[in-house]
């Protein structure tokens, strides 16, 4: 019998339904062995009926349940509550369902603030109302899965690699439950570090880090955090390269920016990283400002919007 | 009695959507709406954030076309510092662009459009869809797999990610190509054109012959067009001057900085996303079918429209041939996934074209920036539109204003016409079956959005 699977996107970009599209002929294995039963990316499976005239949202039974998203509006919201109802296990696919993923970065601000700017930009004729009819409700925060349904399995990744999205898979359909590396991108990387250093101030990443040639190894070029620019592979977990296991931005020769979320799933990005820095001499103040290191772990409540 | 049809999700396509049709009390469509549901706030939550990181943020607008943000966004923070990337640094932007293109009409044709067509639009949900077309052809679906596969894999081993890209940045692209890969992206992108020769051929002759009826009446409407030129009139994806066309075929090219002289938007009480609208026609904003104000569509139809011509010769054929066929400006709506598969062969001879050029592993890939005050408008093709980015800094170089107008939207306002039209066009005296919404559907799923 096949695992029937649902899959829905929320407050999501869609990256990590083509990561899973990315698994390139895996993928036409997969199909053979689960059953999707809803999948709005590639399949006509509507919430109130497939004529419409349905009263109440309805996404069918499935084994399991992948979401990726965080909760930003009052439809998906109950989306996930219909989900975690009709599925077996959910799988939090993505650090904006783990972790909030960049669109909690708005947590800054109050979403009227950030209304308020969408609507008044240079390019928008002055409209005297804000959308209302048919949309979905705004909530306060972007929030991530597990702030409004119990959630079984965390896979943080902007978006997942494909080779995690398909080891994930193979692990449910062997009945268990996927593993995540408890390590860091830094235990990954394949960069020389020569250890504590004379560096005390951190650069702006406006010029390339130094190497010798195009083609030199990776484990021949110095850590980029030890060449002066901010990486924060220290704080993020591992796993971004999926099977080749070399970071992604690093195998680009740019450094991280956490886009996995906490090493530990409750650690704290921006904090963990300026503690490292400080603990290591780098005077702090050289960074530009701080948010961004929260970039995308920035729902529970981390981001909140200053208060004045 | 009348009542109200909701089709939601709207499925297979990239966002967020759903329609309410409207009928009165002889069953027949009074109105009909398109609900567009997402509002992140980009242009808010990027205030106070370092312009070199942008790129790295904004590409999180959309998970499909993520370096078409990348590099628009890459392009706006250029100009806010007054940096000018060194020609190989620029080439290999254009490159990656080129070769997101090209996978992504793959994408879009094979996954999403094509069970519409090859199993049926009146065929059961749980058929038509892209598992449904890999059990029916599933040879086909094996080389379509690899070939799409095959381009991202160009990407991500030379730029780490495919989505959310990092290799572009202020001032050029992080890592030089080497000569070795080179060699070996070319020989795989001369084979990705060739299966995309045998795309579009397969396209003419299995595919559309069946759907000429359809094409000529479903979604279709009457709008300006939006796209990007070179100095020769010619399509370019990448840069060049934005060209507005109206209905009548007529056009104004631009300077992508000035376009907040010619683009509007108007917020819509029914959507989270705004409408824009040819502002410079001066003759206001309005979606009526049968006399439209403002109304221009992006993506590839409006792109294969504006454009005098292709500037590579197996597109350029495939131009010439359509344009015969269809004329310019063509307006029918299913025609959008014709001219997709133009601009699949197109981004196909350009990305190879761009490997023959020995300059492309040039060395001299980055300018180093220095943080500043300034304004910088960042433009290229996205594959639904014309993308455009517009940042302001302060003298630490952090962002302090940001605009950003994302190529479907230009198309939102179309839709809601198409969807309007074929409500119109396919429910008569309140009988509606799946059929008919999915016809519906289609007209929207032909915009890509």
């Amino acid at each position: 019998m096949s695992v029937k699977i649902a899959e829905e996107w929320v407050n999501a970009c869609s990256g990590c339904e083509i990561s899973i599209v990315d698994m390139g002929e895996r993928l036409l294995d997969v199909l053979n062995l689960v059953e999707f039963v809803h999948i709005p990316v590639l399949m006509d499976h509507k919430y109130f009926g497939q004529l419409g005239d349905g009263s109440r949202l309805n996404i069918p039974e499935a084994d399991v349940g992948i979401i990726t998203g965080g909760i930003r509006n009052a439809e998906h919201l109950e989306v996930a509550e219909e989900m975690r109802r009709k599925c077996k296990i959910i799988i939090a696919l993505g650090t904006c369902a783990t972790h909030g993923g960049i669109p909690a970065l708005a947590n800054s601000w109050r979403f009227d603030d950030v209304m308020e700017r969408v609507y008044s930009t240079e390019t928008t004729d002055k409209a005297g109302f804000r959308p209302a009819d048919g949309v979905p409700q705004v909530l306060d925060a972007c929030l991530a899965l597990d702030e409004k349904i119990k959630v079984d399995v965390l896979l943080p990744g902007c978006p997942p690699h494909p080779d995690q999205v398909f080891s994930a898979l193979v692990a449910l359909l062997e009945g268990r439950v996927p593993e995540l590396p408890d390590k860091s991108v830094c235990d990954c990387c394949p960069t020389l570090r020569e250890g504590k250093g004379q560096l005390k101030r951190l650069r702006r990443f406006l010029e390339n880090p130094f190497y010798k040639s195009p083609d030199e190894p990776l484990d021949r070029m110095r850590c980029l955090l030890e060449q002066g620019f901010l990486c924060m592979g220290p704080v993020t977990r591992a796993g971004c390269g999926g099977g080749k296991v070399v970071p992604r931005c690093i195998a680009a020769r740019v450094p991280c920016r956490g886009c996995s979320g906490p090493v530990r799933n409750d650690g704290n990005q921006l904090l963990d990283m300026l503690n490292a820095l400080a603990s290591n001499g780098i005077d702090i103040e050289s960074l530009p400002e701080y948010t961004s290191l929260l970039r995308f772990s920035g729902a529970h409540n981390l981001l909140r919007p200053s208060s004045k | 009695m009348s009542r109200t049809i909701h089709i939601s999700p709207i499925t297979r396509i990239e966002g967020h959507a759903s329609i309410a049709i409207q009928l009165d009390e002889q069953g027949n469509v009074s109105d009909s709406k398109v609900h567009f549901m997402s509002l992140r706030g980009f242009e808010k939550f990027v205030e106070g954030k370092p312009a070199e990181e942008l790129p790295r943020i904004v590409n999180r607008i959309c998970g499909i076309c993520p370096w078409h943000h990348h590099l628009a966004s890459n392009k706006a923070v250029d100009r806010c510092f007054g940096v000018e990337p060194p020609p190989a640094g620029r080439k290999l932007r254009e490159l990656m662009q080129t070769i997101a293109h090209a996978e992504d009409k793959l994408l879009h044709f094979f996954f999403l459009a094509a069970a519409d067509f090859v199993i049926g639009p009146d065929s059961d949900y749980s058929v038509r869809n892209v598992i449904g077309v890999a059990k029916a052809n599933p040879e086909l679906a094996r080389k379509v797999v690899q070939m799409r596969y095959m381009a991202k894999m160009i990407l991500e081993r030379f730029a780490g990610k495919t989505i959310h890209p990092v290799a572009g940045v202020a001032g050029g692209f992080s890592k030089p190509m080497t000569e070795k890969d080179r060699v070996e992206f070319l020989k795989q992108m001369r084979e990705l054109l060739d299966f995309a020769l045998f795309t579009i051929d397969f396209a003419k002759t299995s595919v559309f012959p069946a759907y000429l009826d359809a094409v000529q009446s479903l979604g279709v409407i009457r709008t300006g067009f939006i796209g990007t030129v070179d100095e020769k009139g010619r399509l370019n994806l990448f840069d060049g001057k934005i060209r507005l066309m109206k209905p009548d075929g007529s056009f104004t090219d631009f300077d992508p900085q000035d376009y907040t002289d010619y683009i509007g938007e108007q917020v819509m009480p029914y959507s989270y996303g705004k409408f824009p609208y040819a502002r410079c026609w001066n003759e206001g904003f309005s979606l009526d079918l049968d006399s439209p104000r403002g109304i221009y569509r992006s993506n590839c139809l409006a792109r294969i429209n504006i454009a005098d011509s292709m500037a590579t010769p197996l597109a350029q054929a495939e131009l010439e041939e359509f344009r015969e066929k269809f004329g310019r400006p063509a307006q029918a709506t299913l025609l959008y996934h014709w001219a997709r598969l133009i601009e699949e062969v197109y981004a196909c001879e350009h990305a190879v074209e761009l490997l023959e050029d020995p300059e492309i592993t040039d060395t001299n890939i980055r300018t180093k920036a220095e943080p500043g005050a300034g304004r910088g408008v960042g433009c290229v093709e996205a594959p639904r539109g014309t993308l455009i980015h517009d940042y302001s800094t302060d003298e630490n170089g952090l962002i302090t204003r940001a605009n950003m107008i994302v190529g479907t939207t230009h198309n939102l306002g179309p839709i809601n016409m198409s969807v309007n039209q074929s409500a119109r066009l396919l429910i008569r005296d309140g009988i509606v079956d799946e059929g008919i919404l999915n016809r519906i559907e289609m007209s929207v799923r032909a915009y890509d959005p």
